[in-house]
């Protein structure tokens, strides 16, 4: 796409893993030239964390998924001379994030207050795992340990269960998002005042905005907790029957909030016992345990066509096998094929933005360390 | 000032997604207008959790919709339209979350809303893109997670599929389009010109599963497997996972099985290495260490894995989280005001500028609290 938001803009990214590097890359993506700052040889420390232990090219499979689309500069901050240069890029840089723990970023003289003397223009970013205070400031900012002291992980499964974590890093991605707005937020505000500033969020806050519909109803009900289904399947522990995943003949089958006396009706249970709708909520585990008795006993193709015909929210539960075969998936566009530094062919996610009808793909592989160190040294320090 | 005071925002959307969108952009300082329909307005006001009733609206409304106007209108009436031309063309920003084809019918659309209003930036989600075979289906949080394989991520591996117990495709939709929406006024602050933003809640479904959707088709197309025991991610080994104790839980992050077989005195761990063992071997690792981890309490547990630098911490509930100082100290809850005096309690906006925390006064309105000033401003 030609004339992409941000083009033109320079980010430093001093980020590293998750929540400041997807950032990095939405920037990046919607049209930022994003450097990442890292130390030679090892790089970021994300290269080094791997899922499943897939590496290719030299860094975690992972770190490609989030790095495309950006460049490497290799320094070293602990050395007088990098560093000069260090401020001459800060002195050009538009925006630049870290997520190192407070006080790192002092001592080697790049916080934000020293930052705004070089360059008092600059969107400074912060990602921390639970604020620069308190007594959780210096706790490893980690995906899974938020998630399991901020509450969220007593929302998902059933009541027998202990916690269920969301199985993905929920918080680092939206986290991200939070990120990627704070510095949207900023630098429209520059464009009218000609000013810098500090956007700061950390993992906490953002899982705890994740839950905020649910907190709000935790502060105002009596603070009750939430209570899980006790039947499997159940999908939100603060709606009311069907909501959840019922067991089919050949497969699963979602059922979205709805009419329960009009699902039983159509399922070819009696309307009688479910024409008030204020049992839907304290009958829930009986209303799921009633509809999955019928629900096993046809194909889940059989139960949506005839739901579909009323007009009922349902839908297949797929595998990745499935889905990335459906042909409502292969039109999306949502994937890309990446060609990495040795050859190797990726296929990963594009954009999630669509800006002027068109879809943003961005197929530049993530970089080797300090690959691009020559280039930005003639770009931005050579003179 | 807040980064986007002096803007406007038009707001048809209802449920979570859009106005969630909207939400945040109040929150960064534009003043954000709610189109209802007459007598029911967004279907959210009557959407209830738990049963609770907050002033004659569910607290998922009052969650989402505060510090936002509402004005009631008719898309169906020609002198309504009119009002909702004449907004258009004093607004910065125009959202919807109507299905394919709706805002095309009212004459809303991108191309109808550029003719009012040239550098207007107008965005919309879709729960499956403009076009397609799915254009029509609803979009629905809980379909979404179902159609897009995510159900198989959580949970361990004998419980069927999953379900994330909260919108997360919803609410990554309505924050995706918050930024598109942002970047695309930053480029109309530099160059003047509007733009088309739009966003599917398929593609965000998708998005949100970069990680797994690259390593499934890097890794020979292997479905991903959870793990029998503590399962919490899908792709990792152990001993990711969280953990009954004796007398709560404990989340462990990492840690070489090796040293936490000597740090946790666990015998039957020895002879199990890290790397490639930790993640072939990982329900009979966790199964160990579950069993293990039942003979103490969280904190005998949390007291030797912290001192090691082990990443593990405790599990709280909200009761523990919200009581605990480390939430305190975020002073993430704030008092809002409704209209009619009503206050109550919900969360404010996570992000910080320039060390200041962005709060909000104003609760939720009332179906059409603002349509006589709105009126007045339009027409005087």
């Amino acid at each position: 796409m030609d004339n992409k938001p941000l083009e033109g803009l320079l980010v430093l990214e001093f980020s590293q893993f998750m929540a400041g590097p997807t950032a990095g890359l939405r920037l990046a993506d919607l049209g930022a030239r994003v450097v990442k700052i890292e130390r030679p040889g090892a790089g970021e420390g994300g290269r080094q964390i791997a899922i499943k232990n897939i590496f290719v090219d030299e860094s975690s499979l992972v770190f490609h998924t989030i790095n495309r689309n950006k460049e490497s500069y290799a320094t070293n901050l602990k050395d007088e001379n990098d560093l000069e240069n260090i401020r001459k890029l800060i002195r050009q840089a538009d925006v630049m994030t870290h997520n190192f723990r407070p006080g790192v970023m002092e001592k080697i003289g790049l916080d934000y207050e020293s930052v705004r003397k070089i360059n008092p223009k600059m969107i400074y970013a912060t990602v921390t795992g639970y604020g620069n205070e308190g007594p959780w400031a210096k706790k490893p900012g980690q995906d899974l340990l938020v998630q399991s002291l901020s509450g969220l992980s007593w929302l998902s499964g059933c009541a027998q269960d202990g916690p269920v974590p969301f199985g993905l890093a929920v918080v680092d991605m939206y986290c991200a998002t939070h990120l990627t707005q704070g510095i949207l937020a900023a630098l429209l505000k520059r464009a009218r005042t000609q000013q810098g500033a500090l956007v700061e969020v950390s993992l906490l806050e953002s899982v705890l905005d994740m839950q905020f519909e649910m907190l709000t109803t935790h502060v105002n009900d009596g603070r009750k907790l939430p209570q899980r289904s006790t039947v499997r399947g159940a999908g939100h522990a603060y709606l009311s029957a069907p909501y959840g995943l019922y067991k089919t003949l050949d497969g699963y089958l979602a059922l979205a909030m709805g009419n329960v006396a009009h699902i039983a009706e159509t399922i070819g249970l009696s309307r009688e016992p479910y024409q008030d709708a204020s049992t839907w909520f304290s009958r829930r585990d009986e209303i799921l345990q009633e509809f999955a008795k019928v629900l096993c006993q046809k194909t889940t193709c059989e139960w949506i066509s005839r739901l579909e015909t009323e007009g009922i929210w349902c839908g297949v539960v797929n595998d990745y096998h499935r889905f990335f075969e459906e042909q409502g998936f292969k039109e999306s566009g949502m994937l890309q094929e990446l060609t990495l530094q040795d050859g190797t062919q990726l296929t990963t996610t594009r954009s999630v933005y669509q800006i002027d009808g068109k879809r943003l793909y961005a197929d530049k592989p993530a970089p080797k360390v300090g690959q691009h160190t020559a280039s930005i040294v003639h770009d931005y320090l050579e003179n | 000032m807040l980064p986007l005071a002096g803007y406007t925002v038009i707001d048809f959307s209802q449920f979570l997604s859009g106005p969630l969108a909207s939400l945040r952009l109040a929150d960064l300082g534009a003043r954000v207008i709610k189109i209802e329909k007459p007598e029911t307005g967004d279907i959210c006001r009557q959407l209830y959790t738990s049963d609770t009733i907050l002033n004659g609206t569910s607290t998922v409304f009052h969650a989402i919709n505060r510090n936002k106007e509402s004005i009631v209108l008719d898309l169906k009436s020609e002198s309504d339209k009119q009002i909702i031309h004449d907004l258009i063309a004093r607004a910065d920003v125009v959202l919807h979350n109507f299905r394919p084809g709706v805002m095309e019918r009212l004459g809303f659309d991108y191309a109808g809303v550029r003719e009012i209003n040239p550098t207007v930036i107008y965005g919309e989600i879709s729960g499956y893109g403009k076009e397609g075979p799915w254009v029509k289906r609803p979009g629905q949080d809980l379909l979404l997670q179902s159609l897009t394989g995510m159900t198989w991520l959580s949970g361990d591996a004998n419980n069927g599929p999953v379900a994330m117990g909260l919108s997360v495709v919803d609410m990554f939709a309505g924050s995706n389009l918050c930024s598109a929406v942002l970047a695309c006024l930053y480029r109309r602050a530099m160059q003047g010109i509007g733009a088309h933003v739009h966003v599917s809640m398929l593609d965000s479904a998708v998005d949100i599963q970069f990680e797994a959707v690259t390593t499934y088709f890097r890794d020979g197309k292997l479905l991903p497997q959870r793990s029998e025991v503590s399962n919490a991610h899908a792709y990792l080994a152990a001993p990711y996972g969280v953990y009954r104790t004796q007398d709560g839980f404990l989340a462990l992050a990492m840690g070489s099985i090796p040293f936490l077989s000597k740090l946790l005195n666990c015998k039957s761990l020895e002879g199990f290495a890290d790397g490639e063992q930790a993640f072939r071997e990982r329900d009979n690792i966790k199964a160990i260490l579950a069993e293990h981890l039942t003979t103490a309490g969280t904190g005998h547990w949390l007291e030797i894995l912290e001192a090691a630098d082990i990443w593990c911490a405790d599990v709280l509930d909200w009761r523990r989280l919200t009581e605990h100082n480390a939430f305190k100290i975020l002073d993430m809850l704030q008092q809002v005001t409704m209209g009619d005096g009503f206050r109550y309690e919900t969360t404010r906006c996570p992000i910080r500028i320039d060390g200041e925390r962005l709060t909000a006064t104003k609760g939720s309105p009332k179906l059409g609290e603002h349509t006589a000033k709105i009126l007045e401003e339009l027409y005087g």
